[in-house]
């Protein structure tokens, strides 16, 4: 592999890594504008724990996470309160703050930024965005992930029942800032760097663009959406200065062909001759569920 | 007759409109309760504080004895009251399975239950007693369907599996035989029989009084948000006021 491709696939980790922040609450409704801040923290707590407490990566990376996860904890309950466009600006705000504490913080180096000690090689982040993967694939065969969609879908009726709406939600917020702390984290020590002004709301806002993109109906969606985003741009350096002009023109036509992402979920669906026959009347008359493919991926 | 659900002197009002007035009456353990009454008398609205999705201005809801008033909505399943909706609510972005298996939260425990990737699992456990359920009301074969795409009366009896999943002694039916075509509407007395054999408790809002009577052996009846008779659905029949606000416009 070329020290380019290489490159290329580490920034591809990174991207898919904070996709997997913001898919998480997007699965159940909510977006997410400030995934920044909590890559901001995680890439801060990791590398002062490296740097300071001299914490091995291994131990720093994942503390990072935890740090930002305990920070949407605390701060779930009362932006949770919020729906729709005032969430997205409670996010977008709190993003804001956690990057502008940051620069102003001279234990870590403030506006000149925190160069870090230990460094994470590719394959480091290659296996830690696998494994982040490999988490998501699990979770999204799981009841949580199930309820995520169905709080999405209406959460009254979730409500009704039995499900805490609120604990899920906080759940899914938390778990997501875990996963862009593990981000953040690994960032600084790839780049042995860490500056405030990195985390701003464009990464935010890109992150968010790579899940709508991608599609959030299935844990595939992130991953595409963020591969699409990474890699389009290389492929088309043959455009020279016209690429990002070509770039915007084919985001606005996926967007417009397919609203929904690129990967959607579909449901599987195998008629049951035995139950069909026992009941024939009673589906007799409709024209039954229309068929659907079990995952389409389309448009890349 | 033990009274399963017991609605004492309950009223709610939305601004200055009295929706629901001191209305008291009981659900017997074992029957099958129809709530009746013209538009607006405020069926649904009962329907709503009973699951909790309204708190009432006054008076008490009791299930076995115990207050349930002030319980959140969301743990009323668990102690065993289900419902279906007037205008059908599955999730659509989920399939029919997926609805099932959300419908079964109130029988699963724990942190375990919510995190472990049981969908891995061919033909998990929670998966299997989804797609019996659906069999006994002769939908199995729209288990992997997405509900989207689905005719009405199907979505309709969909959302009735759903409910009977939480192992639920009350199920509140809103409306289950509006819509359906009379093989469907066969097919759902049949499915509410069988639950009936095994106990289940029904409180059914209605409009058809071909399927009140043949499945309800209790009716009370609502008009502005007041009791306004009770008894078998002959006797309500007989009732001068029950034929004047309600069933005399019907006829």
């Amino acid at each position: 592999m070329t020290g380019y491709q290489s490159g290329l696939l580490v920034i591809l980790c990174f991207n898919v890594i904070a996709a997997y922040a913001v898919y998480l609450p997007m699965a159940a409704g909510q977006l997410n504008l400030g995934v920044a801040g909590f890559m901001a923290t995680g890439a801060y707590a990791a590398a002062y724990l490296t740097n300071e407490a001299g914490w091995s990566i291994g131990a720093a990376v994942p503390a990072g996470g935890a740090c930002a996860g305990l920070l949407a904890l605390l701060v779930a309950v009362p932006i949770l309160r919020t729906q729709g466009i005032y969430l997205a600006l409670a996010t977008f705000a709190l993003g804001q703050v956690i990057a502008a504490i940051f620069l102003n913080l001279d234990v870590v180096g403030g506006a000149a930024g925190y160069p870090v000690s230990a460094y994470a090689g590719p394959g480091a982040v290659f296996a830690a965005t696998a494994a982040i993967l490999a988490a998501m694939l699990l979770l999204s065969r799981t009841r949580f992930a199930l309820y995520l969609t169905a709080i999405k879908s209406d959460p009254v009726v979730t409500d009704l029942m039995g499900v805490n709406v609120r604990a899920v939600q906080v759940g899914a917020l938390t778990l997501g800032a875990v996963i862009g702390g593990l981000g953040g984290g690994l960032y600084g020590h790839h780049f042995s760097f860490v500056e405030a002004q990195h985390f701003n709301v464009a990464l935010s806002i890109f992150t968010v663009l790579y899940v709508l993109l991608g599609g959030v109906q299935t844990v595939w969606g992130p991953l595409v959406g963020g591969a699409f985003f990474t890699l389009l741009p290389e492929v088309l350096r043959a455009g020279g200065g016209w690429r990002y002009v070509l770039f915007a023109l084919l985001i606005i036509g996926v967007m417009a062909l397919r609203p929904q992402g690129l990967v959607t979920a579909g449901a599987h669906w195998r008629p049951r001759r035995r139950a069909a026959s026992r009941a024939p009347s009673r589906t007799s008359g409709h024209p039954g569920p229309e068929t659907r493919l079990s995952t389409e991926v389309s448009g890349s | 007759m033990t009274a399963l659900l017991a609605i004492e002197h309950l009223s709610i009002a939305f601004g200055g409109l009295q929706v629901v007035q001191d209305l008291s009456f009981t659900v017997p353990k074992g029957r099958a309760t129809a709530l009746i009454g013209p538009n607006g008398a405020g069926k649904t609205t009962v329907f709503n504080l009973v699951s909790g999705v309204y708190s009432p201005t006054g008076g008490r809801i009791l299930l076995a004895g115990r207050d349930i008033t002030a319980l959140p909505s969301r743990q009323r399943i668990r102690h065993g009251i289900a419902r279906s909706f007037q205008n059908v609510r599955l999730m659509d972005h989920l399939s029919v399975v997926e609805n099932l298996l959300v419908g079964q939260h109130a029988t699963t425990r724990g942190l375990r239950d919510l995190l472990v990737p049981f969908r891995l699992v061919p033909n998990h456990r929670w998966r299997r007693e989804a797609i019996d359920a659906l069999a006994e009301a002769g939908l199995a074969a729209y288990a992997d369907a997405g509900v989207g795409g689905l005719p009405y009366g199907i979505r309709k009896r969909v959302d009735l599996v759903r409910a009977t999943l939480s192992g639920a002694s009350l199920l509140m039916l809103d409306e289950p035989a509006a819509g359906l075509n009379p093989t469907e509407t066969n097919a759902l007395r049949d499915h509410l029989a069988l639950l009936r054999g095994r106990g289940v408790t029904l409180l059914v809002v209605e409009h058809d009084m071909q399927f009140v009577g043949e499945v309800c052996e209790h009716v009370v009846v609502l008009d502005f948000g007041q009791k306004l008779a009770e008894g078998t659905l002959a006797q309500v029949q007989r009732d001068e006021r029950v034929r004047a606000a309600y069933l005399g416009q019907a006829a």
